[in-house]
């Protein structure tokens, strides 16, 4: 089955995807092995699981690892800050403000 | 501005000849303040030139500093500035001396004021003006000269990044570097704190195996000075665009080098060499060397910019996703939107659209095409969205750095 045409595999090796463009909590996303509904809302760029990942995988994108899961993600969870780090310096949050539209 | 189809790597255009044999495609007075005691003195000169070609630049620092003096002295002999007022309070440490005859060696006009010997803030203002006003005038007799692709040098930056500034401008800006490098021309990409986690498949890039290491070891330096700092290349912003950590921004960037052969390393103020009229792609090493002592690497884009203008870039290309607007003293920066959410709300400051490649509207090729006949438009005198908004920014801090090592730059 392929993948949602609103996600970007950037490299076959992947284990994540890219929004090309928002998309809205409630929405059914089609993933490559199964389809499943976001609780939340997905703003363009961010990942998407393409599978199930477990704590401690490294995270691929464009082919090369980009950090590790640091729990387990279920496929078609956002993979951000909350679910994975980076392997060499920590990200610097600014404290719950947002200059971004919201979705 | 509208892309003229028909312009491709045997374009040619009229620059500015320089005595020293490079070739600018500006031709601008820059005042120089030599210590922030001079900075309004000099603003005020400036002020009087608004619409006119006229740049403010300086150095802030009362200390000395080789790194600022060498930044100086490139900027002020790049191709595209045709002279110089160097503004000086008269106890600060900068070496105008020095400055000003690199500044007269190169053939170009430069004048020294010091505010305490010209007897304070109004004479030293109206004695700047009236030479910025002779000065604009001999500039009109600067030889014209053909220019062609191999002339150039172009730099690349990243700012204001988020996730989609590695899938649309980064990568967009990497196909229009290797037609410039294919044409003959010399291109820069830079940050090497924002290639932390690339080191291996770029090194595999590099033209000798002794330049790999080179550039594994800069990247390595890199992420020994941020650990030390704390703090990666790395802004709170670039989370809230939906980058998660250090290393995949710095996939992101790496986009923009394209996929040439990396044909050396290089520091603030080199200038890249040209061989037998070949082009290059080049890796500015951005990061100081020996222990960490001025704080953070470049303060922001802006310092990043500077840096790269005084390796002799001509033209700026600026990847950005959130909307950066800034442009830069100098040289001309052309902006290449990645996000078309930030296009539609920010298009005044935007030259490329490159955020399009995700709604379906063109491809990467094409986007790439466009970047590489904007470049050559700007460099044949066409304004940018930033020059037209009147944004000339400028920033130099301290900074160390050791020589280049031996391997940096293969024949």
């Amino acid at each position: 089955m392929n993948h949602d045409s609103r996600l970007l595999l950037l490299s076959p090796r992947d284990n994540v995807f890219v929004a090309r463009v928002g998309i809205r909590a409630g929405e059914t996303l089609r993933l490559s092995e199964q389809a499943i509904t976001t609780s939340v809302a997905i703003p363009l760029g961010f990942k998407v699981a393409a599978r199930a990942l477990t704590a401690g995988e490294k995270i691929l994108k464009y082919g090369a690892s980009i950090g590790s899961a640091t729990c387990d993600i279920a496929a078609g969870e956002t993979v951000h800050l909350h679910n994975m780090q980076s392997d060499y310096l920590p990200t610097y949050e600014r404290e719950k403000e947002r200059f971004v539209d919201e979705h | 501005m509208n892309i003229d189809s028909h312009i491709d790597a045997a374009f040619e255009w009229q620059g500015y000849a320089r005595q020293d044999g490079r070739k600018g495609i500006r031709n601008t007075l820059v005042v120089v303040y030599l210590v922030e005691c001079a900075h309004h003195v000099s603003r005020e000169i400036v002020a009087a030139f608004r619409d006119q070609e006229v740049h403010l630049i300086g150095f802030g620092g009362c200390y000395p500093n080789a790194y600022a003096l060498r930044m100086l002295q490139q900027l002020c002999t790049h191709p595209n500035v045709g002279g110089a007022l160097l503004v000086s309070l008269g106890c600060e440490s900068m070496d105008r001396k020095t400055l000003a005859q690199t500044i007269r060696e190169s053939g170009r006009p430069v004048q020294t004021l010091v505010i305490q010997r010209e007897g304070g803030t109004r004479k030293t203002i109206e004695a700047g003006r009236a030479w910025i006003q002779s000065t604009l005038e001999a500039l009109n007799d600067v030889p014209r000269v053909p220019m062609k692709v191999s002339d150039l040098v172009i730099g690349t930056i990243c700012g204001g990044s988020d996730a989609t500034s590695g899938l649309t401008a980064n990568p967009g800006i990497g196909r229009a570097f290797d037609q410039f490098v294919q044409a003959g021309a010399r291109t820069i990409f830079e940050e090497t704190g924002e290639l932390i986690g690339c080191e291996s498949i770029m090194a595999e890039r590099a033209r000798t195996p002794e330049l790999a290491r080179e550039l594994v070891a800069s990247v390595e330096k890199a992420g020994a000075y941020y650990a030390t700092l704390g703090h990666g290349s790395f802004a709170p912003g670039n989370a809230e665009g939906g980058l998660t950590t250090q290393e995949e921004k710095s996939m992101g960037a790496y986009a923009k080098s394209g996929a040439s052969n990396i044909s050396g390393l290089i520091k603030p103020g080199d200038i890249p060499p040209q061989k037998d009229g070949r082009g290059g792609l080049y890796l500015l090493d951005v990061v100081p060397d020996g222990p960490v002592r001025f704080g953070f690497p470049n303060i922001n884009d802006v310092a990043e910019i500077g840096e790269l203008i005084a390796c002799g870039s001509h033209v700026i290309l600026f990847a950005t996703g959130l909307g950066s607007v800034v442009g830069s003293a100098i040289s001309p920066v052309v902006k290449v939107c990645a996000n078309p959410e930030t296009y539609r709300r920010m298009s005044e400051d935007m030259d490329v659209n490159a955020g399009r490649i995700l709604e379906g509207e063109s491809t990467l090729d094409e986007v790439g095409q466009e970047i590489f006949a904007r470049t050559l438009q700007t460099a044949a005198g066409a304004k940018t969205a930033s020059e037209s908004l009147g944004h000339q920014e400028f920033v130099l801090t301290y900074k160390s750095f050791a020589p280049l090592g031996p391997s940096c730059l293969p024949n």
